[in-house]
């Protein structure tokens, strides 16, 4: 359920296209890249929100994408976004195979005002697959904050090998559930988000953040009412196809 | 014009399409920013108030009893796919603004869905044939996830202001911004002027 009457948070507003500067690429999956951008003017942001890349061919065409931020706030005038290649992904393919550091990529942003983190309070976070880009960008924002008590953070993802930010993820305050294949010793089996996975003071939780494909944001959805968090304390961005 | 080193167009660009948009194909991606509410077309209604003379309900099968209408075209989302060609069924909303009859002094509507969510448009753009209660995509009764039982359609606007899971519709005599509208998206959303974000 959304209030129609509560205003939007005082997240930032979009700002006026403007170029950037490919700084640092990094594999975080074989199909997952983050690609590190110095933005030629500052941009204030919160987590959770995203920005529009913008490819202009020679003759004029373009092609634009929205990506979240993984990037937590940090007063530079540097940004990251982390891009799952789609198959026959136009610009996905397009920035996984061709683009590289010190190449000039155009970008539009903060965009959204709704799926944001302020950083004050406390949040439960669910991920499915590339869904944790902008929940990272959350973490990330607490821990250099010295706030991550106050999130705690599921990633699901299908193996292993699939999981982002692998180095970095894990800690006291995140759980992974693998979907399809488990490390060896893992404790817990395969399979998809259940309500065992979330403990009661996940449910507690005054906000909860749900990012990822539509099926799973309503498999968690599904599994959160049943646990008996009201609508009104869900957020959802569900990522479609965004070649 | 600053281009993007190593970027080609991939061949001729479909004219229906848009600026800054492509061609999603077959898929039909699912953008909403709340949990997938159930409906029963038992207790569902749509409402038309505010001001008008008339203020009107419809139940599921009073709307279902209207003269219906049919939208063959194309949809744009402001995420930046659209989907070309598609067909949906319906009530023109002129239908159910006729049995209304919306005052002179009416010049926009906020539309309300059983979630909460609220969208805000010109009454131009609502008449004229040119919006519709639908609730049938290419034959078939419109699935939940895109708003099913019945959302608003408004092809010709950005598909955020289609809203789902659709209630009924507010006449107001100024405009009033909507859930998406008061979160940085623009009051009009016209795709060919690329009217995406407040300001642009």
């Amino acid at each position: 359920m959304i209030e129609a009457s509560q205003p939007g948070p005082a997240a930032p507003r979009v700002g006026p296209w403007q170029q950037s500067t490919v700084v640092r690429i990094r594999s975080e999956t074989p199909k997952v890249k983050s690609f590190r951008l110095r933005l030629d003017e500052p941009m204030t942001y919160l987590p959770g929100q995203h920005v529009v890349v913008r490819l202009t061919a020679p003759d004029g065409y373009t092609a634009s994408r929205s990506y979240s931020v993984a990037s937590a706030p940090d007063g530079s005038q540097e940004i990251e976004l982390t891009v799952e290649r789609l198959d026959d992904g136009e610009v996905s393919g397009f920035l996984h195979d061709e683009l590289a550091v010190r190449d000039r990529l155009e970008v539009r942003g903060p965009i959204g005002q709704w799926f944001v983190w302020q950083g004050d309070e406390p949040a439960l976070l669910i991920g499915g697959g590339s869904g944790v880009v902008p929940l990272m960008s959350m973490l990330r924002f607490a821990r250099s904050r010295g706030h991550s008590d106050l999130l705690q953070l599921v990633a699901s993802v299908r193996s292993p090998a699939e999981l982002y930010y692998a180095t970095e993820l894990p800690g006291p305050e995140t759980t992974i559930l693998y979907t399809r294949e488990i490390p060896d010793g893992w404790p817990r089996p395969a399979g998809r988000i259940i309500a065992g996975d979330l403990t009661g003071e996940m449910l507690r939780a005054p906000q909860v953040y749900v990012c990822g494909s539509a099926s799973f944001a309503d498999a968690v959805t599904s599994v959160l009412e049943a646990g008996g968090v009201p609508d009104g304390r869900i957020r959802v961005e569900r990522f479609g196809a965004t070649g | 014009m600053s281009f993007t080193r190593g970027f080609r167009s991939r061949g001729a660009r479909d004219t229906r399409l848009p600026p800054g948009q492509y061609d999603t194909g077959s898929e039909w991606p699912v953008l909403t920013a709340e949990a997938t509410p159930t409906l029963s077309t038992a207790s569902w209604t749509f409402v038309v108030d505010g001001l008008v003379e008339q203020p009107s309900r419809w139940t599921w099968e009073e709307i279902q009893a209207l003269p219906d209408s049919t939208y063959q075209g194309d949809i744009h989302c402001v995420t930046t796919w659209s989907k070309l060609g598609v067909t949906f069924r319906g009530v023109s909303l002129d239908t159910l603004l006729s049995q209304a009859r919306p005052l002179p002094s009416a010049t926009h509507i906020v539309a309300s869905s059983f979630t909460g969510y609220t969208t805000n448009l010109p009454l131009a753009d609502v008449t004229g044939g040119r919006a519709w209660v639908a609730w049938e995509y290419e034959g078939a009764p419109l699935p939940v996830e895109h708003g099913g039982p019945a959302r608003l359609l408004v092809p010709h606007l950005y598909f955020w202001k289609s809203a789902k899971w659709v209630s009924g519709i507010h006449v107001l005599d100024h405009d009033e911004p909507g859930f998406w509208e008061r979160n940085g998206y623009h009051d009009h959303g016209d795709p060919w002027a690329e009217e995406r974000y407040q300001g642009d």
